[in-house]
């Protein structure tokens, strides 16, 4: 298998590119005897995703919430403490399916912080060529391809192919993380607060620059970002996370235009409004997230929650579907015990 | 409401052996009790560097200054050592993105606020003790008996923010000076900050200089917006007018690339290119690089702050003949 050619679709478009079923990673938190405090931050909490060929998966949450965990474990950074991974229908690590290299070779990260995630010693062409020199391309081909991938995030080959980071703007920095995640030709690119650190006018230049790249390459993308905005400006589906669970996941039209979770309506609402004459008047929700360490019990939200009620402290509601989108909050739930749900 | 604040021609420059950075280069705008302005401009833009010229806090050796800063009518940037630490601990009060530069870590909140009271006011112990609770109460931190007794670290990062106003406000100051204050907060948490600090200054009237590079957030707190560029500002208004109308080249590139509800489809209106390098004094429009309507007259000389009308000042050349034409 020729590691530097693009992948072949292999289920057709219907089966889904990546495949996660109950993923969790808890952290020790360190601490107390022996530096063991015996307790734990559920960052990530029996998740469980799809993404399908060619979309963009939005995700957004609250610091802390777990995003960057997800993304983590997508590529196996770190190591789930439970859970499975699919890829277009191969077992991720597992005897018949795929190695975690192959995974990590078709799903590739880009991260928010452009000059940390760069080599300092070496010149942008030395970066770009690196994993398909190690793959086995020969040096004339890499170089080929260090121009062709810097073509396709807009720098001069000419001009930039020689200078080493701390010689490029943030904005630049990020192309060139963005084309050393293109090199290995990856089907999915995870971004995580990929944008966060730009300015607005350059963040501008970058996004339109993803859309491009996306349609151009046939790409597949996770996008991470605590902006609202921009998640929508991207995205076909949202998901929605709290404290290291999914509270809601739709199409973006469902999730931004009629959200059920009062997590997700909340967050919505507290986007600072661009209109002078009507400026936010109340805050939506009191308060700040409670600690990862020590959830709350039942649904983790219900600390903040106008609607709380018995049935939130004591049973965790499921993340349930209801029709456009999936919810996972005891409103929603016939039959739940929750004043406003439904008959059973 | 008369003026508190008066910054004309402000100029300052750092200068190193190996280089030198023009940081601010001829900043004017007035600020009223009781009133908000706010800043807003990309990074590297000089706004800090502009807010903290008001303290005076940059290294006395390689900070160049020009121009003028008056508070109530005191010049700052030649102002004694005592009128200085007068200033500082009286008459304006800064907070910034990261609440744990204002607190120290060994001393409870309750400690630090009550010791800022008594030195302020004269007022003894238990009076100092009574006000800090009053003072927590009035930003909102729940059973603020108990967080009196909290170290910095103990409280979140909405609460610390919290208690870095009640600090601030601790000392009656006339101009309250907030750099990126709610920017390291998450959505839920920055609005209820953002709300707070409007009530406050309504409340408190003090004057308020907001800097932020983020224009929803310009737009929730300020009566006016300054947009700075390389170290100048190139449009001030009214936040209604700058919102709806408007009219130098960069802030309405700045509006148009900035993602908000039904853009979606669209392709963004990108600025092409990048800031100026600050080593150079800029001889014409320093956005002339980046400005598609960019001619001739542009780099001649450097345009000047221009009123338009309406209270609505426009450093361009064409800021008149951009009226006409559809705002971004
Ligand atoms: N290696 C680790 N060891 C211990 N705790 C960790 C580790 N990585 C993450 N955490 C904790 O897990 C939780 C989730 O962190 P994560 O970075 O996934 O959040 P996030 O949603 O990406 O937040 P942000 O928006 O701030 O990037 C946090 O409480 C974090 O402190
Ligand atoms: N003490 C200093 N010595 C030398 N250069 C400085 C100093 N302080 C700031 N600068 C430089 O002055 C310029 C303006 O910086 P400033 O901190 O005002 O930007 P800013 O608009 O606040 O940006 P940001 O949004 O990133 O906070 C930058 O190029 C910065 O590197
Ligand atoms: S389950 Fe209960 S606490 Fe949770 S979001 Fe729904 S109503 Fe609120
Ligand atoms: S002065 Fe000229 S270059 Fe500068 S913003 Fe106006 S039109 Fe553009
Ligand atoms: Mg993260
Ligand atoms: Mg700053």
């Amino acid at each position: 298998m020729d590691a530097l050619m693009p992948r072949e679709d292999r289920g057709g478009p219907a089966q889904p590119l990546l495949l996660a079923q109950g993923l969790r990673k808890h952290f020790p938190v360190p601490g107390g005897l022996l530096g063991r405090s015996g307790k734990v931050v559920r960052a990530v909490d029996d998740l469980s995703l799809s993404v399908a060929k060619g979309e963009t998966l939005g995700v957004v949450g609250e610091s802390g919430c777990g995003k960057s965990t997800v993304a983590r474990l997508l590529i196996r950074l770190i190591k789930p403490d439970r859970g499975t991974m699919v890829l277009d229908g191969d077992p991720v690590d597992e005897p018949h399916g795929i190695t975690i290299n192959e995974l990590r070779r078709q799903v590739q990260m880009v991260f928010q912080d452009s000059y940390a995630s760069l080599n300092p010693r070496l010149t942008i062409a030395e970066t770009l060529a690196f994993a398909p020199r190690a793959h086995g391309l020969p040096a004339s081909e890499a170089r080929a391809r260090v121009r062709d991938l810097l073509d396709k995030v807009g720098l001069d080959p000419e001009n930039y192919a020689g200078r080493y980071p701390h010689e490029l703007s943030g904005g630049q920095r990020q192309r060139v993380n963005i084309a050393r995640a293109l090199a290995l030709r990856p089907r999915l690119i995870i971004l995580d607060e990929a944008v966060s650190a730009l300015d607005k006018s350059v963040e501008a230049q970058v996004l339109n620059m993803l859309v491009d790249l996306k349609t151009e390459l046939g790409l597949t993308y996770i996008f991470i970002s605590h902006d609202l905005n921009v998640v929508q400006y991207l995205s076909d589906r949202v998901l929605v996370m709290y404290l290291g669970k999914i509270v809601e996941l739709g199409s973006v039209e469902a999730i931004y235009g009629n959200p059920q979770h009062p997590y997700t309506r909340a967050l919505l609402s507290a986007r600072p409004s661009m209109e002078p004459r009507r400026r936010t008047k109340e805050a939506p929700i009191q308060g700040d997230p409670p600690n990862p360490i020590d959830p709350p019990s039942g649904c983790r939200f219900r600390t903040r929650c106008p609607f709380a009620e018995d049935v939130c402290a004591r049973v965790e509601p499921p993340l349930a579907d209801t029709g456009a989108q999936a919810v996972a909050c005891h409103m929603r739930v016939a039959g739940s015990g929750h004043s406003k749900a439904a008959a059973p | 409401m008369s003026d508190l604040l008066q910054v004309r021609d402000l100029h300052v420059k750092f200068v190193t052996p190996d280089r030198t950075v023009n940081a601010v280069n001829g900043v004017s705008f007035d600020v009223k009790r009781g009133e908000t302005l706010g800043i807003l401009g990309e990074s590297g833009s000089g706004k800090s560097v502009t807010l903290r010229s008001i303290l005076r806090l940059h290294p006395e050796h390689r900070t160049r200054w020009g121009g003028s800063i008056k508070l109530e009518g005191d010049e700052i940037l030649t102002m004694g050592r005592s009128a200085l630490s007068d200033l500082r601990g009286q008459r304006v009060a800064m907070i910034f993105q990261e609440p744990a530069t204002a607190f120290d870590p060994v001393f409870t909140i309750g400690h630090q606020i009550a010791e800022t009271v008594r030195r302020h006011t004269g007022k003894g112990e238990a009076d100092s003790w009574k006000r800090a609770r009053e003072l927590l109460e009035m930003v909102r931190i729940p059973s603020p008996a108990q967080r009196l007794k909290a170290y910095p670290h103990e409280m979140s990062g909405g609460m610390r923010q919290r208690a870095m106003i009640a600090l601030a406000l601790s000392c009656n100051p006339a101009l309250l000076l907030a750099d990126e204050p709610t920017t390291a907060l998450d959505a839920t948490v920055q609005i209820q900050v953002l709300l707070l600090i409007r009530e406050l200054q309504r409340e408190f009237n003090v004057g308020v200089i907001f800097v932020t590079h983020d224009i929803g957030v310009a737009v929730e707190v300020s009566d006016r917006i300054g947009v700075m560029y390389a170290g100048k500002i190139v449009e001030l208004a009214p936040v209604e007018q700058m919102v709806d109308a408007p009219r130098h080249p960069y802030s309405r590139g700045l509006l148009a690339s900035t993602v908000h509800d039904g853009m979606r489809g669209q392709r963004l209106e990108a600025i092409p290119g990048a800031p100026p390098d600050l080593a150079e004094v800029p001889t014409g429009c320093s956005f002339a690089p980046r400005c598609k309507f960019v001619q001739p007259s542009c780099v001649a000389r450097p345009p000047d702050l221009r009123d338009v009308g309406g209270s609505h000042l426009v450093r361009c050349v064409l800021a008149d003949a951009l009226e006409a034409s559809v705002a971004a």
